[in-house]
């Protein structure tokens, strides 16, 4: 067994030093009914080469992006990943190491959440951010604790534009504490006025841009709305990359930005793992959940940094924790950030743009297709398409000719039916003119 | 050694970097994309204005930043980690190729389900593995560490409860238990009363029993405990709780010291998280990422949270909404399926090692930790007599009037070229060492730590208290000023001031 460096005798050495006959001797306080006395009813050890053919067997029962014309979207986006970040997230060193509960041996774990948190603060335009939540969804209920805590409010408004994952997460992470939950019905058509929702108990409204039908929105207003009523702002990003080319939502008055990292750095990889991005007005730091990583000094006076405000933490203040959140998601962060290292301002902003460009050809050649509506006035990588007909049969059908053409709406909220002929669009980087040509060509034979 | 002083602040090997922001040259990139093609602008007037301030740099730069900072940390890749309740194994590369696999890495949540079996046969073949292993019927496999399966067991627990029109309003907790433990009751809307703790490291029986009555919800049990003991009356502790008409959530951040050999759904277990990411050799990565599946027993498999994977004829099905007869979950709790990248490097520890190798794995992690029990029990102070499980647990009685605390204690040891243990945890004893070196260490890896861990115990008795004080000195960084980092705190570079026009 490759993983295990014991031999017999070191086994029967070391049993010597313990002072007992058999390993049994040390399960001694279990209970002998509970004791199993052989292997469960699993298959036995394997090699690499026999573990490698039975997971690349079901890898190959899959259709993956990198093999079809891909448009799905819908909070996670294939984008193209540089070489250099997974190699270095693969070093040793950071895939290896724990959470950096010693500094002084893990400066380079803290000093690449540093830049993190401050990449996240200028891309969200926010004052301070956290060294990462699970995911954009958790980000986002954590967002609406923290509101609620800020204010001493229990009401909590979901915009009809935020996505239906991120909606159900943030109810179901509150069901049993004295919160409400207002959500929104799902805005199809872009007409929703959150500001008319906001009343004395209402500790946040939850707004995502682009919104989950891919409109890009500006919540100045809104924001203004709430400070007057004395609530806070908070705006979901579920694709990251939109912010090289948007009006950040520190710009537009939010008080917390929770966002999806994934776009950055890290494989869609069916949904997980991802990284979400917590960032906020500095006045609220002591509400914050998760990791801080901050700047000190070290006994010789050289710069150094440390996890820092733990006593907002669980492990401090137990019940009285601002969250429950113990493991994050740093090697994604770590991904995400050394992906934007990478881009810097001229790639980001370039990456952004060249991620608009695809989509407005794409949008454009979709719609000319008979039958086929485009919903959105604005978009960013991201639009909603209205076809004639309910839109998951279209996509079964055009997967069947190796064509993974975009999320049905129906599939985020299954129960509007009145939303079954909307399908959402994504381009990125990745999508080709020729991939563009088959789904456009192929969408015109599925609806004549 | 300390006070040589170079010109450039580096030493040797061991290397300074300035962050990314002050590497900063306008207009460099590490990325070349094309020029966008000719398009509509769709973005509306909410486009971004104004500069982001990002810095720019080469590939080379960026490449040697990362590098030259990787230096400065400490991995189990380089040496033996032995952080209690971390379970700091061997990270198999083998599992990391897996997961890198197209059709596994590169494909959608949301992609039509026929496009995707296979990894919906991933997802239920985990499950398949975790359900055996734990003897529980039912498997959730979408929380993301053990701290958010804590909350999804608790949630199940409720929603059971809420079901059967029963409201409770306590969980009770002993006081061994992690930090997440009361913080996770706590976000269920729960009460935490504390149990207390035998002076034999154990769960008071006794005082729990007195305490179970028709408020109470659920009793989480860490089981093996946090101080390395198995709970013996545990069977006995689920019978008192079933009786009160309560559930039994166990956290299950210790699993590694009894898989293939018991099964906690044997001893009466409703809910337990597993950490893929401790007992299934997952990367800690730093921080994460993670995932904590919860097992569930026959009375909580209904309320298992969206989404999960059922078998279908020949195929699988993802139930992504309620209305499936006989279930009723919750709700959902977390964007899309869970950590999948995380099943799968699981998976490929779990078919690697197999039902042979997990059972020797849990005896190979119980016998080292049990060794370095009996090579250092004479020396530093045991907290609780008799054999411990994967994980050996000493308080600082050893070190009383040293003048050395734990915490110097293991800053010499960073010195020393190891990892220290985890220090002060559990809280119920004064100033833990809590050690837990795994399987995947080696006799003579063992022998070093215990070398060492005698040769400090012997220099604190003979009150060197400076050299303690004074340590580390050969790490990357002396020790720093926490005090200072969360008085003033700093957690963002932030461009230098403009200087002085008269400069
Ligand atoms: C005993 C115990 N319970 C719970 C947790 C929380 O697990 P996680 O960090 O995966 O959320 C940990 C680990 O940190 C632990 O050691």
């Amino acid at each position: 067994m490759r993983y295990l460096p014991l031999t017999d005798e070191d086994r029967t050495s070391m049993l010597a030093t313990v002072g007992v006959e058999s390993v049994d001797a040390l399960y001694r306080g279990v209970p002998k009914a509970a004791l199993l006395d052989r292997p469960v009813d699993l298959p036995p050890h394997g090699g690499e080469i026999e573990v490698e053919r039975r997971i690349c067997a079901l890898a190959a029962q899959n259709i993956g992006a990198s093999t079809a014309p891909f448009f799905l979207g819908a909070g996670n986006y294939f984008h193209h990943i540089p070489a250099t970040v997974d190699h270095l997230i693969q070093r040793s060193e950071y895939l290896t190491s724990y959470t950096p509960y010693q500094p002084e041996i893990s400066q380079g774990t803290l000093q690449a959440l540093f830049e993190f948190q401050t990449q996240v603060a200028l891309i969200t335009g926010m004052e301070i951010a956290n060294a990462s939540m699970y995911d954009g969804a958790t980000a986002c209920a954590e967002a609406a604790m923290m509101a609620c805590r800020v204010t001493r409010r229990h009401r909590v408004v979901l915009s009809g534009g935020l996505h239906p994952h991120y909606r159900d997460v943030t109810a179901t992470n509150v069901k049993f504490m004295s919160l409400d939950i207002s959500a929104l019905a799902p805005d199809a058509n872009g007409t929703e006025d959150a500001a008319v929702t906001i009343d004395d108990h209402t500790a946040c409204v939850v707004v995502q841009n682009p919104d989950v039908f891919g409109r890009v929105r500006d919540y100045s207003n809104l924001g203004a709305a709430c400070r007057a009523k004395g609530a806070l702002l908070v705006v979901v990003v579920t694709e990251i990359v939109s912010l090289g080319a948007l009006m950040p939502p520190g710009d537009m008055g939010a008080d917390i930005v929770a966002a999806e990292g994934q776009s950055l750095g890290n494989p869609m990889s069916f949904g997980g793992p991802h990284v979400g991005l917590f960032a906020v007005r500095e006045k609220f730091l002591r509400q914050m959940p998760g990791r801080l990583c901050g700047e000190t000094v070290d006994t010789d006076g050289k710069r150094g940094w440390v996890l820092t405000l733990s006593t907002r933490e669980q492990h401090i203040r137990r019940e009285k924790a601002t969250s429950n959140i113990c493991t994050n998601s740093g090697l994604c962060a770590l991904a995400f950030t050394i992906h934007l290292t990478l881009l810097g301002e001229a790639g980001f902003t370039r990456l952004a743009a060249i991620n608009h460009a695809r989509a407005s050809t794409l949008a454009k050649k979709l719609g000319a297709v008979p039958g086929v509506v485009l919903l959105n006035e604005t978009f960013f990588n991201e639009f909603t398409l209205r076809l004639p007909r309910p839109a998951s049969p279209i996509v079964d059908t055009l997967a069947a000719r190796g064509i993974l053409a975009g999320v049905p709406v129906v599939r985020l909220f299954p129960d509007q039916r009145d939303l079954a002929n909307l399908l959402l669009v994504s381009a990125t980087e990745m999508t080709t003119d020729d991939d563009m040509d088959r789904l456009v060509a192929a969408l015109g034979e599925v609806l004549k | 050694m300390t006070d040589v002083v170079t010109l450039t602040g580096n030493r040797g090997l061991d290397l300074e970097e300035k962050l990314i922001f002050e590497q900063d040259k306008a207009g460099r990139t590490a990325v070349d994309l094309p020029e966008p093609e000719r398009h509509d602008n769709r973005l509306g007037p909410a486009r971004r204005t104004r500069p982001i301030g990002l810095p720019g740099l080469s590939e080379p730069q960026v490449v040697r930043h990362y590098v030259r900072m990787s230096r400065n940390n400490y991995a189990i890749d380089a040496g033996i980690y032995p952080l209690g309740s971390c379970t700091m194994k061997h990270n198999p590369r083998l599992n990391e190729k897996m997961a890198r696999q197209p059709g596994l890495a590169d494909i959608h949540p949301l992609q039509p389900q026929g496009t995707v079996q296979g990894a919906f046969a991933l997802m239920h073949e985990l499950a398949h593995w975790l359900a055996e292993l734990t003897g529980m019927p039912a498997v959730a496999l979408s929380p993301a560490a053990g701290a958010h399966g804590e909350l999804t067991g608790l949630m199940a627990i409720r929603s059971a409860l809420e079901a059967r029109g029963d409201a409770r309003r306590v969980v009770l907790v002993p006081e061994s238990a992690h930090g997440t433990n009361p913080a996770s009751a706590h976000m269920c809307g729960y009460e935490i009363e504390s149990v207390a703790a035998t002076a034999r490291g154990r769960v008071d029986l006794a005082a729990m029993k007195a305490r179970l009555a028709p408020d109470v919800a659920a009793v989480m049990i860490t089981n093996p405990n946090t101080c390395g003991l198995f709970e013996d009356d545990m069977a006995e502790i689920s019978a008192a709780v079933h009786a009160a008409g309560a559930f039994v959530y166990c956290d299950g951040a210790n699993f590694n010291a009894i898989v293939g050999r018991v099964r906690p759904g044997d001893l009466g277990i409703d809910a337990m998280h597993l950490n893929l990411h401790k007992t299934f050799s997952t990367p800690h990565g730093g921080g994460g990422p993670g995932a904590g599946p919860v097992t569930l027993s026959k009375a909580l498999a209904p309320f298992a949270p969206l989404p999960y994977v059922v078998r279908e004829g020949e195929g699988f099905r993802l139930v992504e909404q309620a209305g499936e007869t006989g279930a009723h979950p919750y709700g959902r709790m977390k964007g899309f399926h869970g950590q999948f990248g995380v099943f799968v490097r699981a998976l490929s520890y779990m078919m690697s090692m197999g039902s042979d190798g997990l059972r020797q794995a849990s005896a190979d992690a119980v016998l080292n930790a049990n060794y370095l029990r009996a090579r250092l029990q004479g020396t530093m102070s045991l907290s609780y007599e008799g054999p411990c499980m994967h994980e050996v647990l000493f308080d600082d009685h050893f070190l009383a009037d040293t003048g050395v605390s734990t915490l110097d204690f293991a800053k010499a040891m960073i010195d020393e070229g190891v990892h220290p243990m985890t220090m002060y945890f559990p809280l119920i004893v004064h100033g833990a060492f809590l050690i837990e070196p795994t399987e995947t260490e080696g006799r003579a890896s063992l022998d070093l730590l215990a070398d060492l861990m005698l040769g400090l115990a012997k220099r604190a008795k003979a009150k060197e208290v400076a050299f303690f004080k004074d340590s580390p000195k050969l790490a990357p960084r002396r020790r720093l000023d926490e005090t200072r980092a969360a008085r003033n705190p700093v957690l963002r570079w932030m461009p230098p001031a403009p200087k002085a026009a008269a400069e």
